[in-house]
């Protein structure tokens, strides 16, 4: 690691979005500064290292913002060359890391909301509708990545790993708050079994939030989007 | 050499940002023209089943989907007249702003799909979507990539030629070059780029076509979608 590297992390303690830059720096071993923003008061800080979206995660690297998830994980595996990779050498091999990190981010990501925010008929079609995109997930990792069935080990743990936990990481808390199966074992059994051997790594778990902590914030929120508007 | 081929339509932006890509490096290519969306290839499906959608870039016989995810794939297998910077900082930069087109610039689109009072909604959306546009990602610069064309300018290609041809179907004008002189000025810097100038879809083609669609879905013969 270079000398005079500061590196300071914008975050909120509940974003899928914070948990993956999180998880990245500890994977690569980077030492950084946290500041827990207050997402209803953002800091004077934020909003001028990210004047354009004023959100959460920001990444600040000697003085210089860097801004979205995604963004944040391909600048610290450009600029942090040792420890491991978060994408492969191979450049088909890292646009088949892109396209299924974008179906993550894109499809899966609004689908697991949409379970969070809804109950009744909406919530059962919503669920269906993951349900779905899980199993696209299920067919793309069979065809594209066989090493899936590889041991998970931390060593592994790049970019398609980290946005993956992000979004399903929390899947039992989820469960046991929803009383549905977020990911069913049966329709799509390779990710289950993927995302269940990744929780349980050092780098995962101590990235997401505790459960105790998690299982009420997802209580309030969803009461918070199933309040009836007030007139 | 190993061959590349390209299914696209001649109308798609997205289409165009990987021909341009290919173009700017010189990469010889064959050119599938897809007819969609009622009679897309067995090849394009079986390319492209997650989306089912153009453009697919076949290397060697491997799909590469999504248009950015195309052009990046391009520029780093063929790193001749590189397209993003190389100082990471710049890169993240560059990154960031794709986001933005794909995301916040999509704002156009969604507006050519809509009507009526839904229309103002998208009017405002894509005038503040300009502004920032002009005033953080292009700012005094020639192009978004400085002094040469580079990957950001080739994300915001469809502001370039098809805004216009939205303006004019829809019925309303957004890019002035009063309101946004600067990049108002790039829409025509880029145009004029030999590699781009020679790689547009005609424009009275798309005004047609367009046009057409619009009238298929809300049934107007004046297809603005606007009650007068």
């Amino acid at each position: 690691m270079a000398e005079g590297n500061k590196v300071t992390l914008h975050g909120a303690w509940p974003s899928p979005y914070y948990h993956r830059v999180k998880m990245a720096l500890k994977v690569k071993g980077i030492a950084y500064e946290y500041v827990e923003e207050d997402l209803m008061n953002k800091s004077p800080t934020l909003l001028k290292h990210n004047p354009v979206h004023k959100k959460i995660p920001v990444l600040v690297h000697n003085g210089k913002p860097i801004c979205e998830s995604l963004v944040i994980l391909e600048y610290i595996d450009e600029t942090w060359k040792d420890g491991p990779k978060l994408l492969p050498q191979d450049p088909y091999k890292r646009a088949q890391i892109r396209f299924w990190v974008n179906f993550l981010h894109e499809q899966v990501f609004e689908a697991l909301y949409s379970i969070i925010k809804t109950d009744g008929e909406t919530q059962e079609k919503a669920l269906q509708g993951l349900h779905e995109k899980l199993q696209v997930l299920e067919e793309g990792l069979k065809k594209f990545f066989p090493d899936c069935s590889k041991p998970v080990v931390s060593e592994n743990v790049g970019m398609l790993e980290i946005v993956v936990t992000s979004i399903l990481g929390n899947y039992k808390a989820q469960q046991d708050v929803l009383g549905l199966k977020v990911i069913d074992s049966e329709k799509t059994p390779l990710v289950f079994s993927w995302v269940a051997a990744l929780v349980d790594l050092p780098a995962v778990k101590e990235t997401l939030p505790p459960y105790e902590q998690y299982v009420p914030f997802l209580n309030f929120m969803r009461q918070t989007f199933l309040k009836p508007p007030t007139a | 050499m190993t061959e590349v081929k390209l299914h696209g339509t001649w109308a798609s932006p997205f289409s165009f940002r990987v021909v341009w890509a290919l173009k700017l490096k010189g990469i010889p290519y064959d050119y599938v023209e897809e007819d969609i969306p009622y009679n897309k290839s067995k090849l394009l499906l079986q390319h492209n089943p997650v989306h089912k959608k153009i453009p697919v870039l076949v290397h060697g016989g491997k799909p590469i989907c999504e248009s950015m995810i195309i052009v990046e794939y391009i520029d780093e297998t063929w790193p001749s007249n590189p397209l993003l910077p190389s100082d990471p900082y710049e890169r993240a930069q560059a990154r960031f702003w794709i986001n933005y087109a794909n995301d916040k610039g999509a704002a156009i689109w969604r507006l050519f799909r809509s009507r009526g009072d839904e229309q103002e909604k998208f009017i405002e959306e894509c005038l503040e979507m300009l502004r920032i546009v002009e005033e953080q990602a292009l700012g005094d610069k020639k192009f978004f990539g400085g002094d040469e064309i580079g990957i950001v300018d080739i994300a915001f290609g469809d502001i370039a030629h098809w805004l216009g041809v939205i303006e004019e179907t829809v019925g309303v004008k957004l890019l002035g070059a009063n309101e946004f002189p600067r990049l108002h000025a790039w829409t025509n810097t880029f145009k004029e780029a030999p590699v781009i100038r020679q790689n547009l879809p005609d424009r009275h083609d798309m005004l047609v076509l367009f046009k057409g669609i619009r009238a298929r879905w809300f049934g107007y013969s004046s297809s603005s979608g606007r009650s007068d």
